[in-house]
Parts: structure tokens; sequence; C-alpha cells
């Protein structure tokens, strides 16, 4: 981790350009918040985050073969008394559905980040179907679904996420606009 | 083999380890055997019980997971094999009790009567030691095994008897079981 990477408490995290380096100011506010528990499908809005996860020694993190393995994982993780949060791409939310009937009817703190495809300068049309269900399909599941257009609101929201998961039994997945995330690269 | 003797076998050996149960079947199973509050049932949730295991044994890293699940259960979490050998748990053991049928819905024939052995694919996926038991002196071995400190994670495949037997219900109010199962490890409930 470079110089320009240390990590900051929550406090000071907020003086960050949230603009530009919500990804970092997004582990601290997970750190700050208890999470020492990780399941991630890759995608490359999150990268920063699986990356700083991934080095972090105080912080078990799993690689998946599908999204809805982390909801079981998540679930063992809470019986177990660890805070635990599962990353994942839009698309990703409809192999979760059955599977959030466990944290939703057994009132397991659930707290999901799902990057946002299919919706804002998106290049491949395959992305849309999944993209524009994303929030209807988690709502109809029962999950609380909030979403952030820029870093300032992304931090906060996931701060309040945080809060009403695991310390109020909830179920919240935080959808981070595509927006936010800029066109893809390749 | 007769599945509740020997599922019995194991949990009589269990000696503080803390088991969750795949839907259906297993879940009676381990209810038959002495309800605890240590044992984490699931009711639903399918291809779940594996990974439940495993995001617990990361959490509790000081005490043994026994998942008790069934073919078909297992056999909707065939990923979780993968995800399991990379994460390499030290204090998790999968026990497949395999009937080669979907036995809460018919009996219709399953893949583990064709060919598919999950012993040999946790194997090949890197498991610390995986087999396939056939008897009930087979499994009071195990039993004996599952005491020990291991390397890795391990499968063991129990060929049951293809039966319904009667069924002996868990609770079915999830939040009481996760209370309960929390409350046994000393955690807040809320």
């Amino acid at each position: 981790m470079g110089a320009a990477e240390a990590i900051k408490p929550l406090s000071e995290a907020r003086t960050r350009d949230l603009a530009t380096d919500w990804p970092i100011a997004l582990y601290e506010t997970l750190k700050a918040a208890g999470v020492q528990h990780m399941s991630y499908v890759p995608d490359a809005g999150h990268s920063t985050l699986i990356r700083l996860f991934n080095e972090d020694a105080d912080v078990r993190t799993n690689v998946l073969t599908t999204e809805e393995e982390g909801v079981a994982i998540s679930a063992g993780s809470w019986l177990g008394g660890k805070r635990s949060v599962l990353l994942m791409q839009s698309s990703g939310v409809g192999n979760c559905i059955n599977m959030l009937s466990l944290p939703v009817q057994s009132r397991f703190p659930f707290l999901t980040l799902v990057t946002m495809r299919g919706e804002w300068a998106e290049f491949n049309p395959w992305q849309v179907p999944m993209g524009r269900a994303t929030q209807a399909s988690l709502e109809a599941i029962g999950l609380t679904v909030l979403r952030a257009e820029t870093g300032a609101d992304l931090i906060d929201t996931v701060e309040q996420a945080a809060t009403m998961a695991f310390d109020a039994d909830q179920q919240v997945a935080v959808l981070i606009g595509q927006r936010l995330l800029g066109k893809k690269k390749w | 083999m007769d599945r509740r003797q020997a599922v019995k076998k194991l949990l009589d050996a269990r000696q503080g380890a803390l088991v969750v149960t795949g839907l259906g079947s297993p879940s009676y199973d381990v209810h038959a055997a002495g309800d605890r509050d240590d044992n984490y049932y699931l009711w639903g949730a399918m291809g779940g019980a594996a990974l439940v295991g495993l995001g617990l044994a990361q959490a509790q890293p000081e005490k043994r997971v026994i998942v008790i699940t069934g073919d078909g259960e297992q056999l909707m979490a065939f990923g979780s094999i993968a995800t399991i050998a990379v994460a390499r748990p030290e204090n998790l053991d999968l026990i497949v009790l395999d009937n080669q049928h979907f036995g809460e819905t018919g009996m219709q024939a399953s893949h583990t009567g064709s060919g598919i052995a999950f012993d040999r694919i946790a194997a090949a996926a890197g498991f610390a030691e995986t087999a396939e038991l056939r008897s009930l002196e087979e499994v009071d071995k195990l039993a004996e095994k599952l005491k020990e400190h291991a390397g890795g994670p391990r499968l063991f495949v129990l060929k049951i008897a293809a039966e319904n037997l009667p069924r002996s219900l868990p609770p079915r109010d999830a939040t009481f079981v996760k209370n309960r199962f929390r409350a046994h490890l000393g955690l807040a409930t809320c």
C-alpha cells in the first residue's frame, strides 16, 4: 500500500476528496463499522475495495464461484460473531434471490454493496435487463435498497446501512450507481 | 446403511463441534439425535449448508464445524467445493448423506447414482481428506477421525439407504434457532 493510501479513521476519511477517493473511504467506513469478513465476485467497480480487504490481515475474504454463496457465508459468519459484507455486480443479484430467504427469514444482519451495470453509458446490452431488474428483485425478496450516485452520498449511505444491518438486524443492499463508477474502459 | 444410526454415531462423538444441517432429511436426522443449542438447522436456502458452515468456521477458528447435508442439497452447491477448497479452513468437515435420490420430493434419482462422486470431486479440488463410506463400522472410525486436527477441509460421503423415515422436526422459527445458537457461543442476540 502506498503512502497516499495510508488508512485514516472514519472522521478523517471524510476529509478525502470523495469524488475520486471514495473507494478507499468506503474501505475505511466498513472497517469503522467493525467489518472483519468479506466475500466477493469481482467487479471492476469494486477492485480497489477488494484489494484493500485482501491486503488486510484482520479481514477474512472469500472469492466466490457465484454470488449466492456469499449470502450463506455471511449468515454463517454472523452465527459465529463476525460482521461480513458481500460485494457483487448487479448481474449477480439475480443469482441470489432464493438464498436471500436465509437472512430475510432468519433476520440475519446482511449488507451487500452492488455496483450497477446496464443503466448509464452502458456499451453491453446484455447488462441492461438485470440492471433494470436489480432494485425490484431485491425489494421483492424483502431487502431494503438504498442508492448512491456520488462519492460523498455513498459514504454516508454505507455508514448508516451498516448500522441498520448490524445493530438493527436488517437486510440492506446499497446500489452504487454506474454514473459514479464511470464508463468501463477496455 | 441406516442414516439415523450413522448421524447419531457422528454426533455422539462431536465433542463441542458446531453443527449446521442441510434442509430436509439431514435436519430431521440431526434433530432425532437430540435437539441442541449448538445445532443450526436449515429449512430452506437449498445449497447454503456448506457455505453457512464455511462462514461459521472462519468466524470461530477455535471450534470444529460439521455440516451434515444431503446429496441433493450439495448438488445445488457444487461451486462451494471450489470456494471451500480455496478458503482452506482447517476446522470444517462436510458430511454428505447420499441416498442418490431427492427424498423430499418423491424419491427421484439424483446425479450421485449416475457417476457423480463428491468425495472424488472434493479430492480433485484440493480438500485435505475425502472418502466414501458404506458401513456403520466405517462411520465409527470416522467419528474418531473427526476429533483429530485436519490440515484443511474434509468431505465424507455416507452412502445411506433410500427411505423416508418418520420426520423429527426441528423448530421452524429461524430467528429463534439463530439466537439460541449465538447465545450458546456467548454472543448477543441482537
